[in-house]
């Protein structure tokens, strides 16, 4: 809202959007395709084939120390998972949390894979969060470490049961990373390319940070094939939904634990043990003792699906909690939805109540994902 | 047969004291991919601008309002199996409901299919 085109930030993949039909509109200050053919489409081509998803509008950094130790030290003061623990190339999903243990955003962490790139933490996060999140990073950097702003790169993502297929013809070493590691490598002879089996549909697929200036030769490359497809955000939201994953600002934000959004695998054994992270107090003492709420899916008796804000209630009609998300799941065929109850209705199969336009649909805590992921681990 | 329109893109097509009411295709193509949609309960009356049904996209809800006061005298079933329809042939086997007409004058204050294609072209 109140966003004019001219204050919109482009991607490198703009042109290439439009060219491609693209539907566009203001997403976390930039222009971006909200969808192609027709989300139903695309999200059907992405659960079947493959589909690529422009989200160069998140952001991109390094945190550049000595060593490894002495880089993921540092990260693990402000999220609660085991970086020191990750293996050259490995990946991790974690938090980067407030003093009250509130989620600021969630991320994606890399320890680089190569001895030329020893000491390099590769980062993602989201669009809308990221200048706040390199400030903080930044106000907590300690001397002798830097923090690298990668913010002429662009990020693409290749998703789907196709997606290793098409990839691997491009760049061969890709079929040999397994699900949740990444790696430097040259793409169609693109270099500097860091390329990670990882995404945010629940297929197996691959996200590939590439120069800005290439990332459009990328694409196409990429998009001859007749099994790739491009993806809007549209369905890049229904796709998630069903894989159950949380996005920020609606499923997670500063007034949620990692423990209350379902998130605590993501802290490590050892930092249970050692604590030492923002809000770790608060944190440890919720896996003891338990949340006051949790993160639920929601399955809906009926083909009306409940949106974000929907009030859930229990069987007697009392307020239990709120939607966060909510869509029609394509590939499940029905309604899908997340939101946050009262701890003693997080149970699967607990029957509640959810008001969607003044009307009380029966609905069920359910098991996420909502479809079966079919990455390869 | 006359074909009305609404400024909030309802469709009315008027035979012998009844309205056949849907969504303009220009509605449909806005809201996307049509998964469900709720009818009124047939014999439930409605003043011209009440809520009289629900359209739900993948992407969001959006109200569809009486283009005409009157009674409900049919709803179009095929769309509960099928809401896609209502993309397919958002004027024509896409339809929502009839409404028996209270005041055929109400008429006279909707847009005819040039004033309504202005309309549209005036929102582009």
């Amino acid at each position: 809202m109140g966003e004019t085109p001219a204050s919109l930030k482009k991607t490198p993949l703009h042109a290439l959007h439009l060219e491609c039909g693209g539907k566009m509109v203001p997403f976390a200050g930039y222009e971006m395709p909200v969808q192609f053919k027709g989300i139903l489409a695309e999200h059907t081509q992405v659960r079947e084939a493959a589909g690529l998803f422009d989200v160069s509008h998140m952001g991109q950094a390094f945190i550049i120390g000595p060593d490894h130790e002495t880089s993921a030290r540092f990260l693990e003061t402000l999220v609660p998972s085991d970086i020191v623990g990750l293996a050259p190339g490995g990946m991790r999903y974690s938090m980067l949390l407030n003093d009250e243990g509130g989620i600021l955003d969630d991320l994606m962490i890399t320890r680089a894979g190569s001895e030329e790139y020893a000491g390099w933490i590769y980062i993602v996060v989201n669009a809308a969060c990221k200048d706040a999140d390199f400030a903080h990073i930044n106000a907590h950097l300690p001397g002798g470490l830097e923090l690298d702003i990668a913010d002429s790169k662009a990020l693409l993502a290749l998703q789907g049961p196709k997606a290793v297929e098409v990839l691997s013809k491009l760049a061969p070493e890709v079929a040999d990373l397994s699900f949740m590691n990444g790696r430097r490598m040259e793409v169609v002879g693109i270099e500097g390319c860091i390329v990670s089996r990882s995404g945010y549909t629940g297929e197996d697929g691959f996200e590939i940070s590439v120069p800005g200036d290439q990332a459009e030769a990328l694409a196409r490359a990429l998009l001859d094939s007749p099994d790739v497809e491009p993806i809007g955000l549209g369905a890049r939201d229904s796709l998630r939904l069903e894989a159950g994953l949380c996005l920020y600002g609606h499923d997670i934000d500063e007034s949620t634990t990692p423990v209350e959004a379902a998130l605590t695998w993501a802290i490590g054994k050892r930092r249970r043990e050692e604590g030492g992270f923002p809000g770790a107090e608060k944190i440890l003492d919720q896996i003891a003792n338990g949340a006051p709420r949790k993160r639920v899916g929601l399955v809906l008796g009926t083909r009306a699906p409940a949106r974000e804000g929907t009030v859930i209630l229990n069987e007697t009609g009392d307020e239990i909690g709120e939607v966060t998300s909510g869509t029609f799941g394509p590939s499940v065929g029905a309604p899908v939805a997340m939101g946050y109850v009262a701890a003693e209705y997080a149970k699967l199969d607990t029957p509640v109540g959810l008001d969607v336009r003044g009307k009380v649909r029966s609905a069920r805590v359910a098991k996420m994902p909502f479809i079966q992921k079919r990455y390869e681990k | 047969m006359t074909v009305k329109y609404t400024e909030d893109h309802e469709w009315a097509r008027v035979e012998g004291g009844e309205a056949t009411v849907g969504i303009s295709p220009y509605a449909a193509e806005q809201l996307g991919d049509v998964v469900y949609v709720e009818l009124p309960e047939v014999g439930k009356t409605f003043k011209a601008g009440d809520e009289a049904a629900t359209v739900e996209s993948v992407k969001a809800a959006s109200e569809v309002y009486a283009p005409v006061s009157g009674e409900i005298i049919a709803v179009n079933d095929a769309l509960e199996g099928n809401p896609a329809l209502v993309n397919e042939s958002a004027d024509g086997d896409g339809w929502f409901f009839k409404i028996k007409l209270a005041d055929e004058g109400e008429l006279a204050k909707l847009m005819n299919e040039a004033a309504y294609k202005d309309f549209v072209a005036g929102l582009e």
